[in-house]
């Protein structure tokens, strides 16, 4: 975090000010972020139930969400809860409430799958959490936008040319301006 | 004087029929109320409906009452976490139903319930495979899908402290959907850590009032969830704590 910038963490089981994970024997079992995991509480911390969470998120409180993905698409569509494979046990979570809701969604991802395969791609095909609703990309190679002509890459990561980035993306991409 | 205590969880289930909707409180393992559940399976009901964030972790708890065969509907937001096994197991064999209901519309589908309104519309799912077959309306050029409410029979909540007339607060993020689902169910059962006096919390502090709240019971050093896997447990039985532990 730059300094002199304060972020407010929200998470989505209740709590505005969410601060870092205690040592072990500081856990309390009573203070768990939407992942589950053991976290503290910053001062000027809030608690408040389910309703009240996602009324910050759905009613656009909240600045900028950051998620993981499968998929994002050049018009911003998005998917990341369900391969829609037969037999696959589909879990949505706080996600479709989240890209409808909050102001800015940004996604953080590797640029390609395990296999190579491209996650920025012409279409989703998976099926969507939203349509249209990624501003902003961050991957292993590259920051990109997601504008109304499609993606363009706003930085390249140290070492990586322009040329590798659009050989491993799955659609059209434009370079720096 | 009002006085909602009842004796022992099992007393406090005892009426849940088969064929029962129950909410259950609780996000993970942060807020599930371990002993009312266990209570629940040696009572016994089956063909269950069961609404929760999620579908229990290892064989403890709300995992306990699933892959004791008693629930045959879960209505949740997240049916898999990385030590949950027993719903994935029972519904790849096409032996328990899901509904999945994305966490925000979740929670505010119960708590309408609670308020007496029969639906709201909502942006989330918009233009996903979630709102099929749902009605769909404009406000101010945006679609928006609509999603009924979402009542139960009984609740099964977990709090920190409670007086005898039902007045509750939590702690922490324990509290998540449990203020809601109080709120939603016809019978609300509550098991709290401490019971104090009428009077002991502050008017202003009061997060459940108690005119959502039928039954209390007090469990002052409830079993938490993530300790009984770690420690290795397959089954706690209530009234308890007893604990049994397969090592």
């Amino acid at each position: 975090m730059p300094q002199g910038r304060e972020f407010i963490y929200h998470t989505e089981n209740g709590m505005l000010g969410m601060g870092p994970p205690p040592a072990e024997e500081d856990r309390d079992l009573d203070l768990m972020n939407a992942g589950k995991k053991y976290v503290t509480a910053v001062p000027g911390a809030a608690y408040f139930h389910h309703a009240d969470s996602f009324s910050m998120i759905r009613g656009g409180h909240i600045d900028v969400c950051v998620l993981g993905t499968m998929q994002v698409a050049a018009n911003g569509d998005i998917a990341n809860w369900s391969t829609g494979a037969p037999g696959a046990i589909p879990a949505v979570g706080g996600a479709m409430d989240l890209v409808q809701g909050v102001k800015h969604i940004y996604v953080i991802t590797q640029h390609t799958t395990k296999t190579g395969d491209p996650k920025l791609v012409e279409a989703c095909s998976y099926p969507l959490t939203g349509p249209g609703v990624v501003s902003r990309i961050y991957t292993d190679l590259a920051v990109v936008d997601v504008t109304a002509e499609g993606f363009r890459v706003v930085e390249l990561a140290p070492g990586i040319t322009f040329e590798e980035v659009e050989s491993k993306t799955g659609a059209p991409i434009m370079p720096p301006e | 004087m009002i006085d909602k205590q009842f004796p022992s969880v099992a007393e406090a289930v005892a009426d849940i029929p088969d064929g029962a909707t129950v909410m259950v409180g609780g996000f993970g393992a942060s807020g599930s109320p371990i002993e009312l559940i266990h209570a629940l399976i040696d009572h016994g009901p089956t063909g269950l409906t069961v609404i929760n964030n999620n579908t229990g972790n290892g064989e403890v708890g709300l995992a306990a009452l699933i892959g004791n065969g008693q629930v045959s509907k879960m209505i949740c937001s997240f049916p898999r976490s990385s030590q949950s096994k027993v719903f994935p197991e029972l519904y790849k064999e096409g032996r328990i139903e899901l509904e999945l209901v994305p966490q925000g519309t979740l929670a505010e589908r119960i708590r309408v319930a609670g308020a007496g309104i029969p639906a709201f519309y909502t942006p989330t799912t918009v233009g996903t495979v979630l709102a099929e077959g749902k009605e769909t309306r404009e406000f101010d050029g945006r679609a928006y899908v609509m999603e009924p409410w979402l009542k139960a029979d009984f609740a099964l909540i977990k709090c920190e402290a409670a007086d005898p007339l039902g007045n509750l607060t939590y702690n922490k993020t324990a509290r998540n959907f449990s203020p809601l689902m109080c709120m939603a169910a016809t019978t609300t059962i509550v098991q709290t850590k401490k019971l104090v006096a009428r009077g002991e919390i502050d008017p202003e502090h009061v997060i459940t009032p108690g005119i959502f709240v039928n039954r209390i019971v007090e469990v002052p050093d409830p079993v938490h969830e993530d300790t009984l896997i770690a420690a290795g447990s397959r089954e706690v039985c209530a009234p308890g704590p007893r604990i049994h532990l397969s090592h």
